[in-house]
């Protein structure tokens, strides 16, 4: 079966594209982008500030098994309710720059949506970083386990 | 026909994946891979062509014959690079769609 979610990650590029269709009407889905307590609800995330307008900002805030806190926070460029959003994202405290985010909001049938997401990076190496990210994060929490379980023992 | 050469296009055919487990296990001809399906030649061929041009098979000529090997590279790529941000936002999604659909049931 063809995954739902693609990314395509071109190499030597500082860009990235992810695609999705949604089981959802397209005002659903742009709702999830719009409600802070609907972000919250599917990110896994405290949101503590999202203006949803043209020129608005918004910050979340996430706290990870350990207990730190990390913030998210960007700037929104443009708004178009169930059409497009234009927004910077950053990560507060790390090396990975800013990176600007196109999200376009597509009805494909009455039920039916798609989303596509242009993230473009400051540069090719930082867009391979943050793609390696959840993966170091994977085997980080992997080990974090093995330990635990390995404390118990003792 | 208009194909776009990327490796996410490339592994989403079952054939093509087929054949690079095929591939993957020992380097081999175009028409020794073509044995292992039911499928026309040609159309074998035509996978073999998508799969070398987005560098996930490259071809060494062997004497008069011409074996197609993975290219591990871009293979770990695929596999180990991509993949756990993928399926990242994938999950994020799914919970997206979960959510979206109470709140209409609610409504």
């Amino acid at each position: 079966m063809e995954p739902k979610t693609k990314v395509n990650a071109e190499d030597g590029k500082q860009d990235l594209v992810i695609t999705r269709e949604f089981d959802l009407p397209l005002e659903l889905l742009f709702k999830a982008y719009e409600e802070a307590e609907i972000v919250e609800q599917w990110m896994g995330t405290k949101v503590l500030k999202l203006e949803s307008k043209k020129h608005g900002s918004y910050q979340f805030e996430t706290t990870d098994p350990k207990g730190n806190k990390h913030r998210f926070n960007g700037a929104i460029h443009e708004f178009i309710p169930n059409s497009r959003i234009i927004r910077t994202f950053e990560m507060e405290n790390t090396p990975f720059g800013v990176q600007l985010e196109v999200y376009e909001f597509e009805q494909l049938t009455e039920d039916r949506s798609k989303l596509n997401m242009h993230v473009i990076y400051e540069s090719v190496a930082l867009r391979d970083q943050m793609l390696q990210l959840p993966f170091r994060q994977g085997i980080n929490m992997a080990h974090n386990r093995i330990q635990e379980i390995l404390i118990k023992l003792k | 026909m208009n194909l776009r050469r990327d490796v996410f296009q490339a592994i989403a055919d079952p054939t093509r994946r087929a054949i690079l487990l095929l591939v993957a296990t020992q380097s081999m001809t175009a028409g020794a891979i073509a044995a292992n399906f039911d499928t026309a030649r040609p159309t074998v061929s035509k996978h073999l062509q998508i799969l070398t041009e987005c560098e996930l098979l490259r071809q060494e000529q062997n004497g008069r014959e011409v074996h197609y090997h993975i290219n591990a590279k871009n293979m770990k790529e695929v596999a180990d690079f991509i993949e756990p941000f993928r399926k990242m936002w994938d999950d994020r999604f799914n919970k997206l769609e979960s959510i979206m659909k109470n709140y209409k049931a609610k409504k």
